[in-house]
């Protein structure tokens, strides 16, 4: 017993707290390039992912964009792309959610839970991937934008602020989309689920008409939810008007579903089976 | 490498494990020699990949104790984990990333060094006869070739105790050859080795020593060898063409055999155990048929199988059991229930 200890001792069976965080990020980056790797490897990802929001820009420019009237002397176009940046962001995560729960069912994510490696990995490289991914996306939308007519008038300085927080909005309907994927864990469900809550959000918000043409009740959720709340800031840092009221908002709710849903999604990926 | 290198490779004592209400394991005992391989055989639903998730660390059992190399599984996780391979029961695989990537990016998740990831990759694609599809993507691979890139991925940690879960299952019958010659090869290295399996022919290839499990709970445990001396000796069996007259021959051979007769009332197959009697059972059976009149065909007797094992443990079928563990038993699986009831 004494010799068994001593020999335990000997090995390096702990590695250590300053090893494991270097395997926090060197797995998490394992991981990460991994995703981007097979992201790359199916065009249908590419096409969904880069074509859609495209075709939305498209299609709402010259297509409904004549019937909406906005206020003031703006272009359309200039009201439409903060919103399509922020529906771009938020519709990428489909991808998260997609991913996590066919990982699950096939069992690649057990296979991965069976191994040394850093647990936090697996999620954290998922979430770093899928940003990497939503920000060529949206640099590529915010082209497009630019090539039918759309410009930041508000300097450069915001409109980068605007893409942060295109990001970060992104970011915490990823953490949703990790837990509704891990949880749910069968992908048509998940996709199924998605489109069920992500399109009314989207839609009934302030993202591609005036809130002010609603019906009155429907005025009442508009006015008053989240996507609403980032769609405005990011309009107003992209072509300037009254921030403040939104901004404190976006970040309150923001940072609200990175506390509820961050948790949620570790509980998710830590239960899965 | 490990302490304690006296004591078996996979030690588990009094493992419980419920779902609910599903008791899907109901106190569990092995114990793995070190560089044996343990046969864990059962339908579905017995409690297999419980028990298999709960040794690989996926899963933290109720009650009872489980030990790898030494190390508890619960409270020495990580431990464990540096020293298993798992090769679950689909092909935990990237399909859209080639053979080398696969193995290259498991290899890096077990911290070895770029170079190492890659030489390790080149190893075991060789090694399972993937070499030249390593650049392909794996969802081109047949079946066979993704289990043989899974059962590498599973390899590349040069585990000290590998669990496979179900290996085979799902694969066409050629392809599960080349598994079991894949797997007898890595056994011969001396990796100990804990195999799921359905297949009572297969954990009679592979396995050293192997227990039953039915529902959650050790029903048998020895060499095949052992379990089939279980049975009771030789086996007497024909098949009734006439499905009418089935309860007649069992009726008949009754008083020959040393256990009660089971007849698949679907294949017509009736056999009996008949010990050391051998062939004075033989004539026995023959006149006992030919005084009620009940034609046969292929009446003989022979060494017992697994399947007789599992009979004989659990008074049913391995199949059976399966239809019923999935809560969807057609008719046609009623209609094959064994007679236990001779009259």
């Amino acid at each position: 017993m004494t010799a068994a200890i001593a020999l335990r001792n000997a090995t390096p069976d702990d590695p250590g707290l300053v090893v494991r965080s270097r395997w926090a990020i060197t797995d998490t980056l394992t991981i990460t390039r991994r995703n981007l790797l097979v992201w790359t490897r199916v065009p249908a990802y590419l096409v969904f992912t880069v074509i859609q929001p495209v075709m939305f820009v498209l299609m709402f420019r010259y297509v409904f964009g004549g019937a909406i009237h906005v206020s003031g002397n703006r272009p359309y176009v200039d009201f439409l792309m903060p919103g399509i940046l922020g529906q771009t962001a938020a519709f990428a995560t489909f991808g998260t959610a997609i991913a996590l729960a066919q990982e699950l069912k096939k069992g690649v994510i057990d296979r991965l839970r069976s191994m040394p490696m850093a647990r936090s990995a697996v999620l954290a490289g998922r979430l770093v991937a899928d940003t990497g991914r939503m920000l060529v996306t949206v640099l590529i939308v915010v082209g497009v934008g630019y090539a039918v007519g759309f410009r930041f008038t508000n300097g450069a300085g915001p409109a980068v602020l605007m893409i942060v927080l295109a990001m970060v909005f992104g970011l915490s309907i990823c953490l949703i989309a990790a837990f509704t994927g891990l949880a749910i864990g069968d992908e048509e469900s998940v996709q199924a689920f998605g489109l069920i809550w992500l399109f009314p959000v989207t839609f009934l918000s302030s993202a591609f008409v005036p809130i002010s043409s609603m019906p009155g009740w429907l005025q009442a959720f508009a006015n008053n939810q989240p996507v609403t709340y980032v769609i405005n800031t990011m309009r107003a840092l992209a072509i300037g008007g009254p921030i403040e009221a939104n901004l404190w908002k976006s970040v309150a709710w923001l940072a609200g579903i990175f506390i509820v849903f961050g948790p949620l999604a570790v509980r998710a990926y830590k239960r899965a089976s | 490498m490990s302490q304690d290198s006296s004591g078996p490779a996979i030690l588990v004592e009094g493992l419980t494990k419920a779902f609910g209400e599903v008791h899907a394991l109901r106190g569990i005992d092995l114990a793995v020699p070190r560089g044996t391989v343990l046969g864990v055989l059962g339908p579905n639903g017995a409690g297999k990949t419980t028990a298999v998730r709960i040794l690989t660390t996926l899963l933290r059992p109720d009650k009872g104790r489980a030990v790898v190399e030494g190390r508890d599984v619960v409270r020495e996780a990580a431990a464990v984990r540096r020293l298993i391979g798992l090769s679950g029961q689909s092909a935990a695989i990237q399909e859209e990333l080639t053979g080398r990537e696969n193995l290259e990016i498991v290899g890096r998740l077990f911290h070895l060094s770029r170079a190492e990831a890659r030489r390790r990759a080149v190893e075991l694609l060789a090694q399972f006869d993937l070499t030249d599809a390593a650049g392909r993507a794996a969802k081109n691979f047949s079946g066979g070739m993704q289990r043989r890139l899974d059962l590498a991925a599973s390899l590349v940690g040069r585990p000290k105790v590998l669990f496979l879960d179900e290996p085979t299952t799902g694969l066409d019958p050629r392809s599960r050859l080349g598994m079991w010659d894949i797997i007898r090869s890595l056994v011969a290295d001396g990796t100990t080795t804990l195999l799921t399996t359905q297949y009572l022919d297969e954990a009679d290839e592979l396995a050293d020593e192997i227990v039953v499990i039915d529902h959650g709970l050790v029903i048998a445990a020895g060499t095949a060898e052992e379990l089939k001396s279980r049975v009771g000796g030789d086996v007497l069996e024909f098949t009734v063409p006439d499905r009418s007259r089935i309860s007649d021959a069992v009726a008949a051979v009754a008083s020959v055999g040393e256990g009660e007769p089971h007849a698949d009332k679907e294949t017509g197959v009736v056999n009996v155990g008949v010990g050391g009697r051998g062939s004075d059972a033989l004539i026995e059976a023959v006149r006992a048929l030919d005084e009620v009149g009940v034609r046969t065909q292929g009446l003989a007797l022979r060494r017992p199988s697994l399947d007789d094992v599992f009979l004989a443990l659990t008074g049913h079928a391995a199949e059976d059991e399966k239809a019923l563990a999935n809560g969807r038993r057609g008719r046609k699986r009623a209609s094959k229930d064994t007679v236990k009831d001779a009259s």
